[in-house]
Parts: structure tokens; C-alpha cells; sequence
């Protein structure tokens, strides 16, 4: 089900950025029907290879055998937390990378929320040899400065932007301005399928690596296609990678789990939505260079995103999966914090697998809707396939801080290790 | 000929080059906003730029982003701005620049859906003359180049200076009032020097019968001078002016102090564009 014409979705998509942009845009587009759309130079070929050698691809779909018992149905994952760096995130950064290398670009930079997506990138680019600037809010880059570390440690600059709240907006807004200042030696490796067109195709792109593997291996595992598949939703790359290949699937229902944050209603006044839930809860309008789903106040100001996670902390949400939502395709639902923390010790536990935050919210549904305490006849299916878009060990701090602060019921005892943290 | 649908528009440009101005309305509150662009209109500004906040100014650089974090934080919303614009008591066009989601969804409550007719429709309503949007290309201008033709007001569009050939033809065809020549790449900013970019882009211009202002790091008479002689219809300047609005608030001092410096920096850098057109004439003369 392609839905894509002239880089919109529906009413969605578009390139609503500065002049001096568009045409490093229009090159783009170019690089990227020939080199991705048409495997021009072997370049997809070589694509594939590094994802197998560098990445570690394929990675494997699991069942998870205490879960599957737990919800009473066959409970696989996707293991992208197994790809190099930790994540779904490499699948895109390294394409991209390799893109601009294509083009000649000699500088890349790039926004990041988490960390992942810069981390990601920063690898790539010592990998392929090519400069590397990384933008993260000052507030990301305190709550997850393991992958600060790893940036650094692979050479990249990493470069803190104090304005507003210091997160994935303020960092996607100053890499904008940066491209605009620089746009003739370097490439934007955007880090989800946000942004101006041919962004939010190319990204899926990249990323649908998952669910093409996942596809396969299912049929393989269980013999038939999944009855549902969860992922979670931030700005929506895991997601849209999750789905790609299944979106023809009409039988096979697909879920984007959002951050619910800690309560789905918004603060006019103060200009803070305390969730990311922009498909349950945004609507219509244009942000970062592209029209979709977004968390606004009545006139248009873009509002203060939140969740306990800082790879799904953000007020848009990609175009195509926005589309997907309004054209009745993909179920947008969310799960808050406390329910996100809890999913994150669970699978930790029973399964001995450290989810990240972002991934523990699609888990948080399956708990929510199947778990021991949720109502009868659930939608799910007797075959779910969970994305598990990364692992955890960018959270532990956060993790361990924000369990002791709100009381997660099954979080272990950690006070003797981190001196009760009051 | 390129449209021209606001008369005093191109009037401002017609006796000779204009001083553009720009400022954030509502920065740092409604009254000495006020007061600030009343100045610069006693030191000769021919057209003033007015900025409406947006949360996410995407082509600004810090000086400007500051200066929107101050009127979002003094309550700048669409609707004040429009009363805003209403009150001023001056006699030049004002052109209002933003960014296209608050043009896109003003009115949504009572329409029902967004679109950027209801945002020209209140701009025409009190005064309005024309209107720059930085995050709309060409390409996905239609509906408001619409809106726009209907009320009469003009749509100005950036040059930047990667702009060239198709892109620029598609952007002239759409232009009106005048084309926003980006001096530099970047974002806004005053430097302190003039950028060899402009010359090009200007040359790029030249055939085009539509004033061209010139903006992005222009701060002294003398750049002024220097970009008018070089061709240019009109000098913007923003940043510069934003530092001593910034610099009053940082100091704490009387609206007053701040207006009077402003008009004296405007009748600088309205001077500059009057010797950059004689030597500019003077040239012409010459050839």
C-alpha cells in the first residue's frame, strides 16, 4: 500500500521549509529515487551488505515465552535492540550516511532526542569517514548521557542547545539552521520520518528492513502473517519500519503505542502538553518542514512535549503515519509514565531483555489490554509481534530515579546501591 | 510585470530606495513595541516588517529567536497582533512576517479547518499590506497567493542565494511586492561585514521588474549604502535593531531612551540607502 504521491500523504507530507533549502531538498530527491529508488551504483547492494557486517542484520524474531504465557497468545520481538549501538537507529543513519557519501556531501549533522539516532549516526560516520555534528537539547543531553559518551567517544561534536525546554524540537529546529547556514557541503541526517519530503519516504525506507525481516520471519516461525503488530510511536521511524511491509497485509492490525505521558490534557495556558501523544490528541498543522499531526495550542504555537522517554519526547509525529491513522490503517493508542516504567522491570525480569523506554510503551499496551488486570476480549489476536525498537541501558538512570520517585510496584529494591536518592 | 496588489507598497519603493525595518511585535511588551516602531517610522523607515512569534522560528538566528522568546513571554498571540497593527499610529506600509502554521490556523474554530484565508482576511481588516513567510516555498504557497490576490495584499518570497534558474522563475512567477533577497546563507543575524552573495544574487535579479530589498546581516549605514549602490531597491534590517531593543532590556532602561536610539539608528541607515542611491544613479547615468 504505497500512499505516497509528490511527497505528500493524503493531506499530509510536503516541504514547508526556508528558501535557501530547497534546493539542497531538490537534490536530495534526486539522490534519492536514483540511488534508493533505483539501486544506481549498486548502492542499496552496498546498503544491505554493511547492514549485514556493521549492523549485525539480520536480527532475530523471538518468542518471548513468559509473556506469551502471561497474555494467553503466542508473543514474539522483534529484536532490533540487538542492531549495533542498540537500536532500530542505525538502519536509518547508516543509509543515510552512505547517501551523502554517494552525493559527495562532506559534512553531516544531525538532531538528537535520546541520544540513539546521534549515536547511531555518529558511528556511521566514523565508519564511513565523514565529519559529524550531533544537536541535543541540554535536557536530553542530561538524561541520557551514556550516549553523549559514545558520540564523543567516536568522534563526533556534540553541540547543546539551550533554548526553550532543550529537547528533540529545539535540537531538530538548530540542526534546520544549520543545514540552512551550510547546505552546500553537508548533509541533514534527520534521525525519523519527519521533516520536509523526501525525508519521511526515505526514512521508511531505510527502516523497513524490520518488517521485511520480521515478515519472513514469522510466516517461517508460526507459519502465517501476525494477527497484530505493536510498536511503539514517537516520531514514528520504528514504527513506520515495523509496518511498511505489512500495511497491504489488510488482516493484520497494526499498533503505533504513544507516550501518554503522565495525563493527556494540555495546558493552554502554560503551552505544555504533559504527554507526546500527538496522533491520539494533536491535531492538523505544519511543523519542521512538513504538514501532519501535531501538539498545538488553538493559534498554532507549537507546545511543550513530555514523556518519561526521551526518544519519544515530541510534538509532531511523521506525516505517513499520521495518514495512516486518519485513513482507519493504523490504531493510535498510548501508555502513560507509570505503566511504561512498569513494562520496562517486567521484561527486564522475565525475560532478562532491557527494554528502552520507547519500546517498553508498546509493551505497556500489551499489559494494558491483556494483561492479568485489563477486561475481557481484547483486538490483539492470538499472534502479536511486539517492535522492540532498542535496548535499555541509555534509561538506567532515568530509570532507577524516576522508579523511586513514583513507586513502580514491581521495580526492585535499589536504595542500597544508589543511597536512597533523596 | 510582476503583481504589485497593494498601491502603497509600491509606492514605498517607488521614490527611490526604502529602508526596511523589522521588529517583533510585542517585544518586550505591547506599549514599548509601540513606541519602538513609531521611531523607526520618525527615522525614515519606508516600509516596516512586522514579526508575529512563532514558537519554532525556524530561519532566525539567536538575536531574533530572543527577541520572539520575549513577546511570546509579554502574551503575543495572532489576535493581539492584529490590534496591535491596528493602533500604531503610523503612515508606511507594514508587512507582517511569520511562519505558515500560525497563517494556517487562525480562524480554525470558527471554520472548522485550517487554511490561511481567515489570517489575510483579519491582516486586510486592519492595515495590513503584505505578508513574508519563511517556512513557505513556492510550491506550497497556492492557498495563500490566493487568499492574498483576493484581499489585495501581497506575497513576498525569499531568494536565497542558492536560489537559481527553474526555482527562480517559479518563484518570480509568484512574487509580489517585493522579492526578499537573503544576502547570505544562514539564518538572520547582523554581521559585520557585506556579503559578496548579494552582488550575485542581485546580478541573478536584475532582468526581474519587481523591487528587490535586500536583508539578512545588514547593521550600518555604511553596508546600507553599499548594498543600494550595488542595486538593490531596498535595504531590511532586523537584528541590528532587535540588539538595542535587547540591549534596553537588559539594562532596564525608559522606553523612551530605547525609542530615541532606535531612531537614531534608523535615520543611519535610512542616510546610507540615500548616498547608496546616488552613487547607484550616478552609475546609471554613466551607462
Amino acid at each position: 500500500m504505497s500512499t505516497e504521491t509528490d511527497g505528500k500523504f493524503g493531506e499530509y507530507g510536503g516541504q514547508y521549509v526556508p528558501e535557501a533549502l530547497m534546493p539542497a531538498i531538490e537534490e536530495l530527491e534526486d539522490a534519492y529515487e536514483r540511488y534508493v529508488l533505483e539501486n544506481e551504483d549498486g548502492f542499496m547492494d552496498e546498503f544491505r551488505r554493511r547492514l549485514r557486517e556493521f549492523g549485525g542484520r539480520p536480527t532475530s524474531l523471538q518468542r518471548v515465552d513468559r509473556l506469551s504465557e502471561r497474555y494467553d497468545r503466542e508473543v514474539y520481538l522483534k529484536r532490533e535492540d540487538l542492531v549495533h549501538g542498540g537500536a532500530h537507529k542505525l538502519n536509518n543513519a547508516l543509509g543515510q550516511v552512505l547517501l551523502a557519501k554517494y552525493m559527495g556531501k562532506e559534512r553531516i549533522i544531525a538532531e538528537t532526542g535520546a541520544g540513539q539516532h546521534g549515536t547511531a549516526t555518529a558511528m556511521a560516520c566514523a565508519h564511513l569517514d565523514l565529519d559529524c555534528e550531533v544537536y541535543m537539547g541540554h535536557h536530553d543531553i542530561n538524561r541520557q548521557r551514556p550516549n553523549v559518551f559514545r558520540m564523543r567517544i567516536n568522534g563526533a561534536e556534540v553541540n547543546p542547545v539551550t533554548v526553550g525546554r532543550g529537547t528533540l524540537k529545539e535540537a531538530i529546529s538548530e540542526t534546520l539552521r544549520d543545514w540552512a547556514t551550510n547546505v552546500e557541503d553537508t548533509h541533514y541526517v534527520i534521525g525519523s520520518v519527519v521533516g520536509p519530503h523526501p525525508f519521511p519516504a526515505m526514512v521508511r525506507d531505510f527502516q523497513s528492513v524490520i518488517s521485511e525481516e520480521a515478515r519472513e520471519q514469522i510466516r517461517e516461525r508460526a507459519g502465517r502473517l501476525p494477527d497484530s503488530v505493536l510498536a511503539c510511536a514517537g516520531g514514528g521511524s520504528n514504527t513506520m519500519g515495523a509496518f511498511a511491509e505489512f500495511t497491504d497485509d489488510r488482516d493484520v492490525s497494526l499498533v503505533a503505542v504513544e507516550a501518554g505521558g503522565s495525563s493527556l490534557d494540555v495546558d493552554e495556558d502554560r503551552g505544555v502538553a504533559p504527554n507526546s501523544a500527538s496522533l491520539s490528541t494533536g491535531t492538523e498543522g505544519v511543523l519542521h518542514g512538513a504538514r501532519t499531526r501535531v501538539l498545538q495550542d488553538t493559534d498554532g504555537q507549537i507546545m511543550e512535549s513530555h514523556s518519561v522517554s526521551a526518544g519519544l519526547d515530541y510534538a509532531g509525529v511523521g506525516p505517513e503515519l499520521a495518514h495512516l491513522v486518519d485513513a482507519g490503517r493504523v490504531t493510535a493508542v498510548n501508555v502513560d509514565d507509570d505503566d511504561a516504567l512498569e513494562a520496562f522491570h517486567r521484561l527486564s525480569q522475565t525475560e532478562g531483555i532491557i527494554p528502552a523506554l520507547e519500546s517498553a510503551h508498546a509493551l505497556g499496551y500489551l499489559e494494558a489490554v491483556a494483561g492479568p488486570d485489563a477486561d475481557e476480549g481484547d483486538e490483539l489476536g492470538d499472534l502479536v509481534v511486539v517492535n522492540l525498537s532498542g535496548r535499555g541501558d541509555k534509561d538506567l538512570e532515568t530509570v532507577i530515579e524516576e522508579t523511586h520517585e513514583r513507586g513502580i510496584a514491581n521495580a526492585p529494591d535499589m536504595d542500597v546501591f544508589t543511597g536512597g536518592l533523596q | 510585470m510582476t503583481r504589485a496588489n497593494s498601491r502603497a507598497l509600491a509606492e514605498a519603493f517607488a521614490d527611490g530606495p526604502a529602508f526596511v525595518p523589522y521588529l517583533v511585535a510585542g517585544d518586550p511588551d505591547c506599549e514599548s513595541s509601540k513606541a519602538y516602531v513609531e521611531a523607526l517610522v520618525r527615522g525614515g523607515a519606508d516600509v516596516v516588517e512586522l514579526g508575529l512569534p512563532f514558537s519554532e522560528p525556524i530561519a532566525e538566528g539567536p538575536t531574533i529567536q530572543s527577541a520572539i522568546a520575549r513577546a511570546l513571554e509579554s502574551g503575543m498571540t495572532p489576535e493581539r497582533f492584529f490590534e496591535f497593527v491596528a493602533d500604531l499610529d503610523v503612515d508606511v506600509p507594514l508587512v507582517c512576517m511569520t511562519y505558515y502554521n500560525l497563517v494556517y490556523q487562525y480562524g480554525r474554530e470558527e471554520t472548522g479547518e485550517p487554511g490561511p484565508e481567515p489570517f489575510v482576511r483579519r491582516a486586510a481588516e486592519v492595515g495590513i499590506e503584505g505578508f513574508v513567510v519563511p517556512d513557505l516555498p513556492a510550491e506550497e504557497a497556492g492557498p495563500l497567493r490566493d487568499a492574498c490576490d483576493e484581499y489585495g495584499l501581497d506575497l513576498v518570497f525569499v531568494v536565497a542565494p542558492t536560489t537559481r534558474g527553474e526555482r527562480l522563475e517559479r518563484i518570480m512567477e509568484q512574487v509580489s511586492g517585493y522579492v526578499y533577497v537573503q544576502a547570505r546563507l544562514g539564518t538572520t543575524g547582523a554581521r559585520s561585514d557585506v556579503s559578496r552573495a548579494t552582488d550575485e544574487s542581485l546580478d541573478r535579479l536584475r532582468e526581474y521588474d519587481v523591487p528587490k530589498a535586500v536583508g539578512f546581516g545588514i547593521s550600518t549605514g555604511d553596508h546600507a549604502e553599499r548594498i543600494v549602490a550595488g542595486g538593490a531597491d531596498g535595504v531590511i534590517v532586523g537584528s541590528a535593531l532587535i540588539d538595542v531593543v535587547a540591549d534596553g532590556v537588559e539594562n532596564d532602561d525608559p522606553t523612551a531612551e530605547v525609542a530615541a536610539r532606535l531612531e537614531e539608528k534608523a535615520r543611519e541607515l535610512k542616510a546610507g540607502t540615500r548616498r547608496g542611491a546616488t552613487a547607484s544613479g550616478a552609475r546609471s547615468e554613466r551607462t
